[in-house]
């Protein structure tokens, strides 16, 4: 005779014990790696959020001869160490341009040195004291104050942490995205398609695939090798270009997409080209009539991932020089450009500290679109994926 | 070999006089119908080894069984036979809730073993399957060696303290299963290195190991070719002695074979529960013999 | 004329002919086809062959000119390449026109085309792996023609800079360059082993959480959120790493008594760590979730407790996947490059504390690449030579997990790994 339930579940209540603890253990693991990550985003958050503000002060400026030649004397001597050098440089360009501002004067806010911001934002004081009083007395009639920074957005990179901005950064990530979609997602697509409907299963096929797999685990960094060895001392593509940038990722993505175009072509039921094949389509008129269609979500998915991933990318770019100090952005794909990635990576190695938030700041922006792109791609999956 | 196939004769003899006796009991019992429990007399109710009493589940919102009431009796082998989707592995899940694994399953009613509610909160369902053993429709031994199949789940019930206890137990498995001569020589081979049929002998093997009351068995045949199948229903005649075995099957002519007690089960209903015997000469509902004489399943 | 306008010229011409290639078979082949006769394709198919046999020679012609021009740096006037592409078009539009004849198979043309193209971007993979290995030999082996190669696998020296002064003419007694490459390969070694110390664990108790005892609605969230955590760029985690950890690794070290580096070796590992959890957990989430469900039912249903089966049973049969994945990730940590460039030291230092500063195999990459050094030099060179050992490494790595998946996917016939 067995024993009892009594008896067998007396002898469980250990194992029982060590089973529950394994199941917290495991939970354990997941909560604290959601934590890492937690604590990791809200550093980002903490220390970039002051990015977005800039200490600005309200100043009279007065347009006239003096100014045009020595822009320095466009505002009172008193708050012109507060100002930013960057505000004073483009005045008389600025004159030239616009002729009726000419012996006017007017009353504007304007973009506090960098100093001043990180005074206001009570991280570090290197004021001098007699400029800190006259700057503790615009606080208090309110013509200093911390304000949206527009310039972070609008303006290339500066030496002058306060002019710094990342929109030169955005223009040639947004290049350098074109060039590498515009070269891996074609030949990406059409590689997984042969691959996939009409590739004999041969040696060479068999190697292709092979080769694939090894590739995408390849890492980044030996792509900026070939990039350097390949594009620009053997083909000589410009150097910090967007287009050798571009190229060198596109390498790089170009497995991405063939493993997920093939995934979406495989989802795709036999049953639907067999239906094609006996109503008389040819295998060219079965994959662009029949298979394409319905695995298109997949494929967009899987290409969305693979840029985001692309977008993130830096070592291969630093590599191939695109870590250039860019203060304006230029639309040439040949020409020197940076990416986000690549500035974030500039500034922080600057030591000034005021960079230390613009790093930061960039990385929110950064994070914000690759986000956005991969919430895109889930999107997109859950929204249009099929169960055959 | 001559002393087995005695013993194996005077079992079935034995079975087929527990037949005979409830065949007896039936004829003053009322016709058996949905919700109307087939027992024995009070004289054999010791040998009664599970009480279902109307036993309905969901899934989500489908109700997948409808009011099953059965008495399984100790040391025979009772089939379930019906078409498929008809909930009989359904059911027979319920028995060592193995239902519990399926998150939207709902269960109403008593399973009733030993003195105890199986669905009670009080249960331990690990205790549960410890008692109720179970043998699945595709055999699914281990990643690991065939010994080490067996010998497994002892060891963790510290069934065995020592090793020569542990080797004992296994080979006595392993004999039972009618599996030992065959592995007895590459026990630490890994266990899906054994041809289907004898992967499944295997996993009775540890089954038997760990010493339940009763084992279930999931279509244990369906996925093994016709020798295979006569070896494990030979065994399940000569399991019997020690174990009560439930078993589903889709074949009519294996419940016909091996199983004392046969319950026909038709859309979640238990339509007929009767005697083998009886189920298959003399059917008393209509939807039994449409389904035994083949018009549909 | 500007090169771009000769080039637009050259673009619209070649539309131009395309579109009369169209337009003049597909009318030549509906007439054809009014005139009783049967066809053996459709005329738009015969007009699409005529657009191919136009466009595609002359393509073809000027992508080798151009190529040509470029590499080898031929001497062919940019304007007569146009224009005998332009010519081959016209000859080819002619033949496509010709061919609108009811015995001739468009479509089969057409498909044996579209075949052809599949095929060579197909082929690009390979080229791109050729690329990288060739390239990659071709300066690794300039390099060892300049520097003794046993030096590089052996020596414990790693001191690339002087060659920049020995090639300027003012090396000084004693301080010639030094390739030996073992301290960067500690580096790397000391770095990868913490960053897998904390993630192997970690993201293999997530993904068993995930798979075995989560409510369906915990793992439906929590899937695509670490998904979308794997995408977070490396240079941010390199931020993190070197402005957060690093002085808190020096600030917690110091509680102890014990001095460590701003650019100590924990910290990047740490974070490489943080990095590769996600990594881990969702390629392990996926092995273990293969595992069949008949295994755990055959344990559970034997009166085994839901953590016995996991440890005895649903890991063990999941091992080699979990293995692979660790490989890979082994792989990735040790070709991370923007986490180490960041909060990892630049002294090459052959160290078991993990508090001192290190340096790695690819932070010495980017520091022989970047800056203003000329190509042929020692230094510069040094970086293939560097990148030939890691692209060896982590292809053994890779080939290894890749071995492994196999067998667990033969073992267990699941497609979807």
């Amino acid at each position: 005779m067995s024993q009892s339930f009594e008896e067998i579940s007396a002898q469980l209540k250990k194992r029982h014990r060590r089973s529950a603890r394994m199941k917290w253990m495991t939970l354990g693991a997941l909560i604290l790696s959601a934590a890492f990550l937690v604590v990791f985003i809200s550093d980002m958050v903490v220390r970039g959020w002051p990015a977005f503000q800039q200490a600005q002060i309200q100043v009279e400026v007065s347009y006239d001869e003096q100014s045009q030649k020595l822009p320095l004397a466009a505002v009172d001597e008193d708050v012109r160490p507060l100002i930013s050098r960057g505000f004073f440089r483009p005045l008389p360009r600025k004159m030239e341009d616009n002729p009726a501002l000419m012996d006017t004067t007017q009353t504007q806010w304007v973009i506090a040195d960098s100093r001043v911001d990180q005074y206001l934002k009570g991280n570090e004081d290197r004021l001098r004291p007699a400029d800190k009083e006259t700057l503790e007395n615009l606080v208090e009639e309110g013509r200093a104050d911390l304000k949206f920074n527009t310039t972070f957005f609008t303006t290339g990179d500066s030496k002058m942490p306060e002019m710094a901005g990342i929109a030169s950064a955005a223009i040639g990530t947004v290049m350098t995205m074109l060039v590498t979609m515009a070269v891996c997602f074609p030949i990406g697509v059409m590689t997984a398609v042969y691959l996939e409907e009409f590739a004999p299963d041969n040696k060479l096929t068999q190697i292709i695939e092979i080769n694939i797999n090894n590739l995408a685990a390849v890492p980044s960094i030996l792509f900026g090798l070939l990039g350097l060895a390949v594009y620009i001392s053997f083909f000589g593509v410009p150097r910090s270009s967007p287009l050798v940038g571009g190229l060198t990722l596109a390498l790089m993505t170009l497995p991405v997409i063939i493993i997920s175009t093939r995934a979406a072509l495989r989802s795709v039921p036999d049953s639907i080209r067999h239906a094609a094949f006996g109503v008389g389509c040819s295998r060219w008129q079965v994959v662009r009539d029949h298979v394409l269609p319905v695995s298109l979500p997949g494929i967009l998915t899987g290409s969305i991932i693979g840029l985001a991933q692309a977008m993130g990318e830096t070592a291969p770019l630093i590599i191939v020089g695109m870590v250039a100090f860019i203060p304006d952005a230029s639309l040439s794909i040949t020409g020197a450009s940076t990416v986000m990635p690549a500035q974030i990576f500039t500034w922080a190695s600057e030591p000034n500290s005021a960079f230390a938030e613009k790093t930061a700041g960039g990385i929110l922006v950064l994070l914000a679109v690759l986000i956005f792109l991969n919430a895109l791609a889930v999107w997109l999956r859950n929204k249009f994926e099929r169960r055959w | 070999m001559n002393d087995t196939t005695l013993q194996n004769f005077q079992t079935q003899q034995d079975s087929s006089t527990a037949s005979e006796e409830a065949v007896r009991h039936y004829s003053d019992a009322p016709t058996p119908d949905k919700g109307q429990p087939v027992t024995r007399n009070e004289s054999v109710e010791e040998n009664l080894s599970v009480r279902v009493r109307d036993l309905s589940l969901w899934y989500g919102e489908h109700q997948a069984l409808n009011d099953i009431s059965i008495d399984i009796f100790a040391n025979t082998v009772t089939a379930l036979i019906g078409p498929s989707g008809c909930g009989k592995s359904t059911f027979l899940r319920c028995l060592n809730r193995m239902n519990d694994l399926i998150s939207s399953v709902r269960i109403k009613g008593l399973v009733e073993m030993d003195g105890h509610d199986v669905n009670a909160r009080g249960m331990d369902e690990v205790a549960l399957r410890r008692r109720v053993g179970m043998v699945f429709q595709k055999p699914n031994p281990f990643p690991k060696s065939i010994y080490e199949n067996v010998a497994y789940a002892p060891r963790m019930h510290d069934m065995v303290s020592r090793k020569t206890d542990q080797d004992e137990l296994v080979e006595r498995a392993l004999r039972d299963a009618g599996l030992w001569n065959e592995v007895k020589d590459k026990l630490h081979e890994p266990g899906t290195s054994l041809s289907g049929g004898q992967q499944q002998r295997l996993c009775i093997a540890r089954a038997i190991a760990v010493q339940p009351d009763i084992i279930l068995m999931d279509e244990p045949t369906s996925a093994l070719d016709p020798i295979s199948t006569a070896t494990i229903e030979d065994l399940m005649d000569k399991l019997k002695k020690d174990f009560t075995i439930v078993t589903v099957t889709h074949n009519m002519q294996q419940a016909a074979r091996v199983a004392d007690y046969t319950a026909f089960f038709h859309l979640g209903d238990m339509i007929e529960y009767n005697a083998t015997k009886q189920m298959f000469a003399n059917p008393h509902t209509k939807k039994a013999e449409d389904y035994i004489t083949g018009r549909y399943g | 004329m500007s090169m771009s306008i000769v080039f637009l010229l050259f673009c619209i011409a070649l539309l131009v002919l395309g579109g009369v290639a169209f337009a003049l078979s597909r009318a030549k082949a509906t007439r054809v086809r009014a005139s009783g006769m049967t066809m053996h394709a459709q005329p738009d198919q015969y007009a699409w062959f005529a657009v191919l046999a136009t466009a595609g020679p002359a393509l073809l012609v000027s992508a080798l000119g151009a190529f040509a021009l470029l590499l080898m740096g031929a001497e062919i006037p940019v304007l007569y390449l146009l224009t005998a592409s332009l010519i081959i078009a016209v000859i080819g539009l002619a033949m496509g026109l010709s061919q609108v004849r009811p015995a001739f198979h468009a479509r089969r043309a057409i498909e044996g085309v579209i075949r052809k193209l599949l095929a060579a971007a197909a082929l690009i993979s390979i080229l791109t792996t050729l690329g990288i290995l060739l390239s990659i030999i071709n300066e690794a082996l300039r390099f060892f023609q300049m520097q003794s190669f046993w030096d590089f696998v052996t020596g414990t020296t790693w001191n690339p800079g002087a060659s920049f002064l020995s090639s300027a003419g003012r090396a000084e007694g004693g301080s010639a360059a030094q390739f030996g490459s073992i301290p960067l390969f500690a580096g790397t070694f000391m770095i990868t082993l913490i960053a897998m110390l904390v993630a192997i664990p970690f993201g293999l108790g997530a993904a068993i959480y995930m798979v075995e005892f989560a409510p369906l609605y915990v793992r439906k969230t929590a899937k695509p959120v670490i998904e979308v955590l794997a995408g977070i760029p490396t240079v941010v985690y390199g931020v993190f790493a070197a402005l957060t950890v690093a002085p808190l690794v020096v600030d917690i070290a110091g509680l102890f008594g014990l001095d460590a580096s701003y650019s100590n070796a924990l910290a990047p590992g740490l974070v490489m760590g943080i990095m590769i959890i996600p990594f881990i957990s969702s390629l392990s989430d996926d092995v273990i979730n293969s595992v069949p469900n008949s295994l755990r039912e055959g344990a559970l249903a034997l009166g085994i407790t839901k953590s016995e089966m996991v440890r005895n049973v649903v890991v063990p049969a999941a091992a080699p996947g979990i293995i692979s994945a660790s490989l890979l990730a082994v792989s990735r940590a040790m070709g991370e490059t923007m986490i180490v460039v960041m909060a990892a030291g630049m002294r090459p230092n052959l160290t078991a504390n993990p508090l001192e500063d290190m340096t790695t195999v690819t932070v010495s990459i980017v520091a022989a690449l970047t800056g203003d050094q000329e190509f042929e030099s020692a230094q510069t060179l040094s970086a293939f030579a560097l990148g030939l050992v890691l692209f060896i490494v982590t292809l053994t790595l890779n080939v290894v997990s890749v071995f492994m998946i196999r067998r667990f996917r033969e073992k267990y016939r699941v497609n979807n790994l």
